[in-house]
């Protein structure tokens, strides 16, 4: 079967974001960009479904601007066989990405689509599930094995106090959770080859997706800040700390 | 406006971040609310005491007993005729069956909403929730998922909910449930803890945790975390993580013990009322948020608090 693995550019995990002065978002000049985490892990899945010869074709796919043709590379690298860029400078929310990956999958037609379970920029957590709907497939949230069998995946799920298994027909839905997989590193000789795989640029409207968006961002401001705390000298200045707050037993 | 509120149960209990739920719908109106599930008279017959219900749709169908998303989904989005907003908690199934309840709709979903500033306009957090952003929708109708710590919780007990029964659907065929594990806990659940005990990699094994933080959070009657690495290292189950991939808590007291404060796991916790901090190196970030840092060594400092406090 085909996989079709969505990938999102976003601000590096390990940047501390910065919220810009004029309130209209977080500063993303001159900021370290990378694949979303939980997007790695779904495209690391992906191949390990192809080395257990369930998955023929991996298609990886990314919504935004040309920049983010790197994020595509990098899933090249890693052993996508061939990407998709829908190009546009908007900002897209998760239902236009859900609809332009509609489109797709009715094009493909994939068995699993494979996404992470949220961007780290907008802390969503939305595309997969919306995806499932627009397609009427079930889908597998919040994934830590996922099991492929004849006509079924299987997909142990994180969920609030423990693990749960769902048994999902094909094709379905699939989201990452952190603890799926480790993602492998591309190596130099993969991201070289990476270069000469195809990318096939579209366009939104090639989908018949207006990206409009539904959700006005009025202001972007800091959290509160917390006010600064003290050091203690020892056990027995936090004790009378806590006893002081009524912290004991 | 009339709201929807979906009613996280267990089969047997409301849980408790439903009530949060309702406090944030309340502020946008008439309060009802969807029982769903498999044999759950007396989840409905709890859920309409709730302060300021009005209505309990109650779905009971076999297909509703696992809160599988294709089965629910397409319920809510009938009841969702006569409502203008769909409100669900930000915990593991709420965030399952919402967006595709918004995308039946058409409509975008606003996730784990911090506070409701106007008819549509909310505020929640972004990366990580190191910005929080105010946004207003221009859907004709809200989906909107609650974080559980911004909000009261509402009364368990005042209201007069009228129960109504619901036919609508039923078994959509394309999912089934197999199986759960779920981890045993005799302590506070994590997401409702008034003090929650938590530890990281410094820690060093599973056998440390146990011999060191257990003690502590027995003695305090408190709820056990942990920072994701100490999940990755196996120390204790991945539902103890608390950060942006896993739980968001807000308790009394936090205490992060051995854990060095990165950015994903402050993401869970900073909104906790008190932290304290205690860790070897006195240049953690943690202690930028702690209201209460030793610098210690964990292993020598946490028996000696367990045994004087």
């Amino acid at each position: 079967m085909k996989i079709l693995v969505p990938v999102k550019r976003v601000l590096d995990y390990n940047v501390k974001p910065r919220v810009k002065s004029d309130g209209t978002g977080v500063d993303l000049a001159n900021v370290k960009m990378s694949m979303n985490p939980f997007d790695e892990i779904g495209v690391e899945e992906a191949i390990r479904l192809r080395e257990k010869g369930v998955a023929t074709e991996i298609i990886a796919v990314s919504v935004g601007p040309a920049k983010a043709t790197e994020t595509l590379r990098t899933a090249l690298a890693m052993g996508a066989d061939r990407a998709i860029l829908v190009q546009t400078d908007d900002a897209v929310e998760p239902l236009a990405i859900a609809k332009i990956l509609k489109g797709i999958a009715d094009a493909e037609q994939p068995g699993l689509v494979i996404l992470g379970k949220q961007a780290i920029d907008d802390d969503n957590n939305q595309t997969g599930q919306m995806l499932a709907a627009l397609t009427g497939w079930a889908q597998g949230t919040f994934a830590s094995a996922v099991n492929v069998d004849g006509d079924s995946v299987n997909v142990t799920r994180e969920v609030d106090g423990g693990l749960e298994t769902v048994k999902l027909k094909l094709p379905a839905i699939v989201t990452t959770d952190l603890r799926l997989n480790e993602p492998r590193y591309a190596s130099l000789p993969n991201i070289m080859k990476a270069k000469s795989k195809p990318l096939d640029t579209k366009t939104p409207a090639d989908y018949g997706v207006d990206t409009a968006p539904r959700v006005k961002v009025v202001k972007v401001s800091e959290p509160p800040v917390r006010s600064a705390g003290v050091k203690v000298a020892d056990v027995d200045e936090l004790v009378a700390k806590l006893k002081a707050m009524g912290v004991h037993s | 406006m009339k709201t929807l509120v979906w009613v996280e149960h267990d089969g047997k209990a409301v849980k408790d971040a439903t009530l949060a739920v309702v406090t944030a719908a309340s502020k946008l109106g008439e309060v009802h609310l969807l029982v769903a599930g498999s044999s759950v008279d007396g989840v409905a017959k709890d859920a309409a005491q709730i302060a300021g219900v009005g209505k309990v749709h109650v779905a009971d169908n076999a297909a509703f007993g696992h809160n599988l998303p294709e089965n629910i989904a397409p319920l809510v989005a009938e009841l969702m005729a006569s409502h203008d907003a769909f409100l669900a908690p930000a915990t593991t199934t709420g965030k399952n069956i919402a967006p595709r309840v918004a995308a039946l709709l058409d409509v975008m979903q606003i996730s784990e909403i911090l506070s409701v500033e106007g008819e549509k306009s909310f505020t929640r957090p972004i990366y990580a929730g190191n910005a929080i952003a105010t946004v207003e929708s221009s859907d004709a109708k809200l989906v909107l998922t609650v974080r559980g710590t911004a909000f009261e919780k509402a009364a368990t007990s005042g209201g007069s909910g009228t129960i109504e029964a619901v036919s609508a659907g039923g078994d959509a065929g394309i999912s089934s449930f197999v199986g759960a594990e779920i981890a045993k806990q005799d302590r506070p659940e994590l997401t409702s803890a008034k003090i929650i005990v938590s530890g990281g990699r410094a820690l060093g094994s599973s056998e440390k945790y146990q011999e060191v933080i257990v003690p502590l959070a027995d003695k305090l009657g408190a709820a056990l975390g942990a920072s994701r690495a100490a999940v990755d290292a196996g120390y204790v189950p991945n539902d103890y993580q608390v950060g942006q991939t896993g739980k968001i808590v807000a308790p009394q007291v936090y205490f992060a013990i051995g854990i060095s404060g990165a950015i994903q796991h402050l993401a869970g916790m900073k909104d906790s009322k008190t932290i304290v901090a205690i860790n070897k190196d006195e240049d953690a970030p943690i202690f930028q948020v702690a209201d209460f840092g030793l610098v210690a060594d964990l292993f020598s400092a946490v028996p000696e608090l367990t045994g004087k406090i």
